[in-house]
């Protein structure tokens, strides 16, 4: 996809897919045939550059056809660059600006909890994500309505567009600062579907708090030589290189 | 005291905003308010007392607001955003743009106390802008309500509407503008007053002004001056502009507003486009200085009097 478009974001699509598939196909409540059916559960793409990982994982789910993520920010491709919830079943949210998607999932989990429905919201945040204030407002407003049928993953790949989150703005301890607004926080490889699939199914972490789930990831993987570089945040791989990762991905 | 007469009884628009809130939401159960910490100034303590459950308040966090009052119309809520105009316009400016508009979420966002209403706290809190900024925005549409009476009819339109609305509820006394028969409607001009040799086109605290404007102009200098309300900004009664270029020959809009890029740019967009009149834009023309927003009026010539000189100047201005 993003060879064809010649823009994307590969880096954070690899170290996002793992969780994202899981959440899609195996753990969430949503139905192709019926996207907008009102108690679905909610998958909320907060880091919307990593729109690759979810429009294939998408149409992997059936929510289109698979020949239309040829057509990945092509003129007039409903297939943004980043999500369209208007043009693409499946999609929940219009995200792409940084820090949008956590308070949109805290609004659908506010939702929820006036219903009383036992329905879930997943978000999916980068880690470098975090740093943009907003995600913080609704941090707090979660820990203070204890909605625990809401669910923050962190792709925790240590990377940003410019260089390490660590160097860049500090985000640790996180896992102490999530606590700290009052959400119940686990950690776990997010690149083992095993491990995070048995996360998800024991959600939420502690009842009576959202769950904060720092995903360990890393950015390119699982391509050798995209993996845990900076510049893989939006280089485009060449025709070799796409051929090499596709060897090694078998 | 012999001489003075009694005034026209004026209207806080929120207290309609706040009534009006409790009918929609005691008739639709899916009608949440969600405010920052703004439960006072936008006279909601009756809302919530009655619908405890129903009043998110998520703090001061207004970006956050927007993102949770979007997520709330996902999760099939109809929900209404309440703030100070100043801070939620600004603050939350691409969460309205993103979350809002390009999404078409049904949330209606009410800018409270916008224009100079905070006079005396100074420009951090004055709101002159949020009209120029919000209009730019696509599938955004944006109401600037004159009396109580519009307030209420712009609410319950908007609640019909499919997609984002913005709402400017003014704090500062109004009186009463319309008749009993007054109809409003999204998109659609009202002509208050008929004439022929000038159009005022005006909306929010500034069309009372523009009405006595035309009075005076009609009683001091034989000049008929056409009175246009203009409640609805975008989008814009286009054919109603066009009418009063050709049939007056002269515009002059005024609003508790930017000189730049509010109503007065979106008519002066259409006069250039379609039927190009001499105009005038009254509004602030900067950053405005501390005080009361009633001294602020007449400091910036935003009273009948000062509205009636301008369109006397602007006739100057006339092709004969």
């Amino acid at each position: 996809m993003i060879s064809a478009a010649g823009l994307g974001h590969v880096g954070g699509d690899f170290s996002a897919t793992d969780i994202v598939a899981v959440l899609l196909l195996a753990v969430a409540d949503i139905d192709p045939n019926d996207p907008r059916r009102p108690d679905r559960e909610r998958f909320v793409m907060s880091k919307g550059h990593s729109s690759a990982s979810l429009y294939a994982t998408l149409a992997a789910c059936g929510f289109f056809d698979s020949s239309l993520l040829d057509r990945y920010m092509a003129p007039l491709s409903p297939l943004n660059g980043h999500p369209d919830a208007k043009r693409v079943p499946g999609v929940e949210a219009n995200t792409g600006p940084l820090g949008h998607g956590l308070p949109i999932a805290v609004g659908t989990a506010i939702a929820g909890q006036m219903d009383a429905s036992d329905r879930r919201t997943f978000c999916l945040v980068g880690d470098g994500e975090l740093q943009e204030g907003s995600n913080w407002e609704a941090m707090m407003a979660a820990g203070h309505r204890g909605l625990d049928r809401l669910t923050v993953v962190v792709d925790r790949n240590g990377l940003q567009q410019g260089g390490t989150t660590e160097e860049t703005s500090r985000l640790e301890p996180l896992a102490d600062k999530a606590r700290s607004f009052g959400w119940a926080v686990a950690e776990v490889d997010g690149h083992d579907h095993a491990a995070l699939l048995d996360l998800f199914e024991g959600l939420p972490v502690e009842t009576g708090r959202p769950s904060f789930v720092i995903a360990h990831t890393h950015k390119g993987y699982p391509v050798s030589f995209m993996r845990d570089r900076v510049e893989w945040h939006h280089r485009v791989p060449t025709a070799g290189e796409v051929q090499t990762a596709l060897a090694e991905l078998g | 005291m012999s001489g003075v007469k009694a005034g026209p009884q004026l209207f806080d628009c929120r207290d309609t905003f706040a009534s009006t809130m409790c009918e929609l939401a005691g008739a639709d159960e899916r009608v949440v308010v969600v405010c920052s910490d703004s439960v006072g100034s936008s006279k909601l303590v009756g809302f919530k007392k009655r619908f405890p459950e129903r009043l998110v308040n998520v703090g001061i966090a207004e970006q956050g607001m927007l993102g949770i009052a979007a997520g709330l119309a996902n999760g099939g809520k109809r929900p209404v955003v309440s703030g100070a105009s100043c801070f939620v316009t600004a603050r939350g400016l691409e969460q309205i743009k993103v979350d809002l508009a390009y999404t078409n979420a049904n949330v209606i966002v009410c800018g409270m106390s916008p224009g100079v209403a905070y006079g005396e706290l100074g420009p951090t809190h004055h709101s002159i802008e949020d009209v120029a900024w919000l209009r730019a925005i696509d599938n955004l549409v944006v109401i600037v309500p004159a009396d109580p009476a519009e307030t209420e009819q712009a609410l319950r339109a908007a609640f019909q509407h499919e997609g984002p609305v913005f709402i400017r509820v003014s704090r500062m006394g109004v009186p009463a503008v319309y008749g009993p028969d007054y109809r409003f409607r999204i998109g659609k001009a009202h002509r208050l007053i008929e004439g022929t040799d000038a159009t005022l086109i005006s909306n929010g605290t500034m069309l009372s002004r523009a009405v006595e404007a035309a009075g005076l102009l009609a009683e001091q200098e034989g000049v008929t001056v056409r009175v246009v309300s203009m409640p609805t900004v975008r989008p814009l009664d286009v054919e109603e502009i066009v009418a009063a270029a050709e049939e007056t020959g002269v515009i002059v809009t005024v609003e508790e507003h930017s000189e730049r890029g509010g109503l007065g740019g979106a008519v002066a967009e259409a006069v250039v486009a379609r039927r190009p009149v001499p105009m005038r834009i009254m509004g602030f023309p900067g950053f405005a200085p501390t005080g009361p927003a009633q001294w602020l009026f007449e400091h910036f010539g935003l009273t009948g009097p000062g509205i009636a000189a301008a369109v006397m100047e602007t006739l100057g201005r006339k092709e004969r």
